[in-house]
């Protein structure tokens, strides 16, 4: 099966992101298909290359970046969520005359179409939110 | 808004579902912006109102007094994009005290298993 995945939330705050990535991770494992994970409203925050969380606990946004290397995932970022919350890449940055971008390695900018184009393309989409 | 245009040909029924009230989350003016980039994919495109989510639609908001940009002017602007299919749960209406005339679009208003009969001929869900 072919799954679109949208995540809601932010990291911590919510499960939404941890449940997400456990289902992403076991359909892989079960031979599935993910055409897409999207960040939407503050899911957009998952993909920071700021955090620090605890060294104890699980790293939220490295583990999304190391999956989607693993089984070449495309993770994607609302633009209009971002630009809203304050998550930039090299693009963003020089578009809106910022000083800095935070983007994490893995995951990229892109419009809520990609979205659409998911709920179109997969033959499930999964929603993960509060 | 991007300008997109869908050429794929696959057309499924999505429906856009709307729990929350305005202005105290993010949920409400973030779904609207997914209804209005969709539109542009051609899909057959329903919007339900239902819990909270009714207040969306409530004429007369004025936000002076939190600051907050009154975007239900936009509702409006969904028959442009040729999104036509607003539902209004009635029970969601009935238990807020609110009626169909008090809404800034017109609506059809379904029953609580008339709402759920819609969704299971959907493809695609999003709820907000």
């Amino acid at each position: 099966m072919k799954f679109g995945i949208l995540v809601n939330e932010g990291p911590y705050q919510h499960q939404a992101s941890d449940s997400a990535y456990q289902f992403t991770k076991s359909a892989l494992d079960k031979g599935h298909e993910i055409h897409r994970v999207f960040f939407y409203h503050d899911g957009v925050h998952n993909g920071s290359r700021l955090t620090t969380p605890p060294q104890d606990d699980r790293h939220i946004t490295k583990r999304w970046t190391a999956l989607a290397e693993e089984h070449d995932l495309d993770l994607v970022v609302c633009i209009a969520a971002a630009q809203r919350r304050g998550i930039v890449d090299a693009d963003e940055m020089k578009r809106h005359g910022k000083d800095a971008n935070n983007i994490a390695p893995g995951f990229h900018i892109s419009g809520l179409g990609q979205l659409i184009e998911a709920g179109i393309e997969a033959d499930r989409l999964v929603t993960f939110g509060d | 808004m991007e300008d997109e245009e869908y050429t794929g040909g696959v057309v499924k029924k999505f429906a856009y579902v709307n729990r929350r009230a305005p202005y105290g989350s993010i949920y409400a003016l973030e779904a609207l912006e997914v209804v209005l980039v969709g539109a542009a994919f051609d899909q057959d495109v329903s919007v339900v109102f239902m819990d909270d989510g009714v207040y969306q639609l409530k004429k007369g908001q004025d936000t002076s007094g939190v600051g907050m940009k009154n975007f239900s002017p936009a509702y409006r602007a969904l028959e442009m994009y040729d999104v036509e299919k607003l539902y209004v749960e009635k029970e969601s209406l009935q238990a807020r005290g609110l009626t169909e005339e008090q809404l800034i679009v017109p609506v059809e208003v379904l029953s609580r298993d008339e709402i759920g009969e819609l969704m299971e001929q959907q493809d695609v869900i999003f709820s907000f």
